[in-house]
């Protein structure tokens, strides 16, 4: 039988919302405060979802010890007490919340092998949250 | 249709193990949960039902039935108790999160007459959660 199983951890990261594109007063028109130059930081909470069969033997969707190590390695070694401005992700992109759920969602779908990966949910505050799930539906 | 969650909370111990593995395999594949005296956690239990608004009560479902059933189909089975030991379908089945959400969706599934029954979600801690929709 199909379960979908979720997994939350914690990471904190400074961030500037600032656009090549636009010119100093469109930036500061559109991103606020979250423009200022020095940049500022929040305490992300990251949940994963994966899905697949339960198997039989171990009674899992898959072993938290994988998830938990890829995690480890490959999100929070890179996001975690770090300025995101400055992560290889971010050199182009402006690392506002929704293009780190995306992200977060292409690395996990390039490199977690052990289960499917429904979706990425990222609150940046305990107001604010944002979901990706690639090709799939937020749906349920 | 309209979506109503009940939550309860349950406590209860259980541990990783599978007669069929050696006792090598099963430390290698469980870790600490393979410990056979057991750990516990506080679960806490979201019965997510669905249907449609009822004209007359303005209910989905009555939550004093939904209540009872959860009461006497889950909680009095399951918490303050080793699930190992206690709860039958982990005889043969480990009670991991994940059969956890599958066995309580199989008690509840028959037991609800007029709400459909859309999803469990079980955490075993605020970090850690199971869905299960009924899939096969």
């Amino acid at each position: 039988m199909k379960a979908h199983l979720t997994r939350r951890y914690m990471f904190s990261a400074s961030h500037r919302l600032h656009s090549a594109a636009m010119s100093e007063a469109e930036n500061a028109a559109t991103y606020g405060k979250c423009n200022n130059p020095y940049g500022h930081g929040h305490n992300y909470s990251l949940e994963i979802t994966v899905s697949g069969l339960v198997d039989e033997s171990t009674g899992m969707v898959c072993n938290l010890v994988d998830l938990d190590g890829f995690v480890q390695r490959e999100i929070l070694q890179r996001f975690d007490l770090e300025n995101l401005n400055t992560r290889a992700e971010f050199l182009q992109t402006v690392p506002t919340t929704e293009n780190l759920c995306t992200a977060i969602y292409d690395i996990l779908q390039r490199g977690f092998t052990h289960a499917h990966l429904d979706k990425v949910r990222i609150e940046e505050t305990m107001m604010n949250s944002f979901e990706y799930a690639g090709a799939g539906e937020i749906g349920r | 249709m309209v979506y109503l969650t009940r939550k309860a909370e349950f406590a209860a111990s259980h541990y990783y193990h599978n007669p069929d593995l050696t006792p090598d395999e099963n430390r290698r594949l469980f870790g600490k949960c393979n410990n056979p005296n057991g750990h516990g956690h506080n679960y806490t239990l979201e019965v997510t039902v669905k249907g449609e608004v009822d004209p007359r009560s303005g209910f989905v479902v009555d939550l004093k039935q939904l209540k009872e059933v959860l009461n006497r189909e889950v909680l009095d089975a399951m918490d303050h108790r080793f699930l190992n030991k206690e709860v039958p379908e982990f005889s043969t089945r480990i009670p991991t999160t994940e059969n956890l959400a599958i066995a309580i969706w199989q008690r509840l599934l028959s037991k609800l007459n007029k709400a459909q029954l859309h999803r469990v979600r079980v955490y075993e801690t605020p970090d850690l959660f199971v869905d299960f929709y009924g899939e096969a």
